[in-house]
């Protein structure tokens, strides 16, 4: 049963469409369960056409689950009630051309029954968090991605909403750009909003999320805290650069090292573990060798995407 | 309340629209045209203004109501503008009666400004006007009315350039459906039975035209006219309610 403080519980949801002129069935979503809980950033990651937009999809009633359940807020997914106190971004949308971003965010409270001076003041409050009170009176078409996906934003918002849905909301913007969305989020959070994000941008869900969840062909992968997830199967290589090393030492390290490359005078030893580090540094001791350099590899969210795409086998799961 | 902020949003940016000014341009310009025609003709002009008057009115119309109109749903999946829609409050149904009441709205500026356009001209060339001549505008709207349903129907299943051809065909075998049972009438009962069917489930378009009644100054009753009006908002009624079905079970990929 989910508890109260879960704010998106997904039940073995399942999409298959039916492409071509055959019908042929493709399964973009298989078997996915997973939660949301109030107040975390959610990040929601998987390579391109792994199901992350399906899924989100589907939460947002946009498209209807082979089978399978999922809730919003504790009603089911496309009932009004849920879809009152959500807000949602759609990966790279358009929004109406010919109009301006106070127009276009006027229309999207009228769908939320706000009318009046305090849709007025609701409007211009988010187009200054958004930072685009300069651009108040501009028609959409003459934005910039960043400007849209901003403007975006605060549609998203309009409601006041309690779960932010993100569809990748970094793709395509710059490095600035990427930066305020990212502060946004975390201003969001702060304010005691939950975000769920879907991102290919891993660096990003590393700095924001409480939380990730990676899917590989509609399959879950992975589910935990990012620390955890990092620390689960990681390598913790060391890489160290040593000069003047004699055949011996070397022969020596090499029984350590997981890699040994040879550049002149100059010999590069990748070892697998941290625990061989102080025999190493004994075998060049005594070898007189001189130790450059040593180099702890930090193992980060992109070493374990990297590792599921290669591998293709779900890993074990840590639910947190 | 939300059905009539997307109408007036619809409506805007149709406004904003520059497609709409080059064919509103062009069916003033038709309009007007007819004035130059009118030098080559003998005799009968006055015929000729309100017929090339009240086609080009027609025609334009038409074109604005199948090229906004299939534009109305697909530009939004394709922009992808409905998903935010959609994740809102509002029933998919409300979104589709608001994108249609929002093109009806600029539809009938539309005709509004076009029939201003035409009575400057008759105005001007002092012919006669009657009562005949509203009762014909309106009908025309009520035409635009079943083809922009027509077009919006299509455009919830199908792309825009197959809306369009199924549109257009809709208008041109909606101006032709009279012929359909006249020419069931030869064939043997299976096509009788299939051109019958045809002739019921078509909008029969030529009920919406007064154009010959116009110009020969002929009287229809005004339970006649009644009976036409209900005929046009019913079939609207029946294309809208289909389209809406179509719509809800539809997922947007």
């Amino acid at each position: 049963m989910p508890s109260s403080d879960v704010v998106v519980q997904i039940d073995q949801l399942s999409k298959v469409f039916r492409v071509g002129f055959w019908g042929k069935r493709v399964t973009a979503v298989d078997q996915l369960s997973l939660s949301v809980r109030q107040g975390e950033v959610f990040g929601f990651l998987g390579p391109n056409g792994a199901g992350k937009t399906t899924t989100i999809k589907m939460l947002m009633g946009l498209i209807y689950p082979t089978s399978g359940r999922a809730s919003i807020l504790g009603h089911p997914i496309g009932d009004p009630a849920s879809k009152a106190k959500l807000g949602f971004l759609p990966e790279s949308p358009y929004f109406y051309d010919y109009l301006t971003s106070h127009e276009f965010l006027n229309f999207y409270g009228h769908l939320f029954g706000l009318w009046g001076a305090s849709l007025d003041t609701r409007v211009d409050e988010l187009l200054e968090l958004v930072g685009m009170t300069h651009a108040r009176d501009l028609q959409l078409r003459k934005f910039s991605k960043g400007m849209l996906q901003r403007v975006g934003i605060a549609q998203a918002l309009i409601n006041d909403p309690e779960l932010v849905v993100l569809d990748e909301p970094m793709s395509g913007l710059d490095p600035v750009g990427r930066k305020e969305v990212r502060d946004l989020i975390f201003r969001l959070k702060e304010s005691g909003k939950t975000v769920m994000f879907s991102s290919h941008i891993l660096h990003d869900a590393e700095l924001l999320c409480d939380r990730v969840a990676m899917i590989m062909k509609g399959k879950l992968v992975a589910c935990g805290q990012v620390s955890d997830l990092i620390e689960r199967g990681a390598t913790h290589e060391v890489e160290m650069v040593v000069d003047r090393l004699s055949p011996e030492g070397l022969a020596q390290l090499r029984l350590l090292a997981s890699k040994v490359v040879l550049q002149g005078e100059r010999v590069m030893v990748v070892l697998a573990s941290q625990q061989s580090v102080d025999e190493a540094l004994d075998v060049i001791r005594a070898a007189k060798a001189k130790l450059v350099s040593l180099t702890p590899h930090k193992a980060s969210l992109e070493d374990l995407f990297i590792r599921e795409v290669r591998g293709g086998q779900p890993a074990a799961e840590v639910h947190v | 309340m939300k059905v009539l902020s997307i109408a007036l949003n619809t409506f805007r940016e149709n406004l904003r629209d520059k497609l709409l000014y080059n064919l509103l341009v062009f069916a003033l310009l038709m309009i007007g045209s007819s004035l130059l025609l009118m030098r080559l003709t003998l005799g009968e002009f006055h015929r000729l203004l309100l017929d090339v008057g009240l086609g080009s009115i027609n025609i334009f119309g038409v074109l604005i109501a199948i090229f906004v109109g299939i534009g109305l749903v697909n530009k939004e999946i394709e922009k992808k503008t409905i998903y935010t829609i959609v994740s809102k409050p509002v029933a998919r149904y409300q979104f589709l009666v608001g994108k249609y009441l929002g093109l009806t709205i600029t539809l009938f500026v539309n005709t509004l400004i076009m029939a201003g356009g035409l009575l400057l001209v008759l105005v001007a060339q002092e012919v006669p006007i009657d009562g005949m001549l509203f009762k014909a505008l309106g009908l025309i709207f009520i035409e635009f009315m079943v083809i922009t349903a027509v077009a919006l129907l299509c455009s919830t299943f199908t792309s825009a350039t197959l809306s369009a051809i199924f549109t257009l065909a809709a208008y041109v075998i909606g101006h032709l459906t009279a012929d359909l049972k006249t020419f069931g009438a030869k064939m043997g009962e299976g096509g009788q039975m299939l051109l019958n069917g045809l002739y019921y489930v078509l909008p029969n378009l030529e009920r919406f035209n007064l154009k010959g009644h116009v110009i020969h100054h002929l009287e229809v009753s005004g339970s006649d006219l009644l009976l036409i009006v209900a005929y046009g908002l019913i079939y609207v009624t029946f294309l809208l309610v289909s389209a809406s079905i179509i719509f809800q079970r539809r997922d947007f990929r």
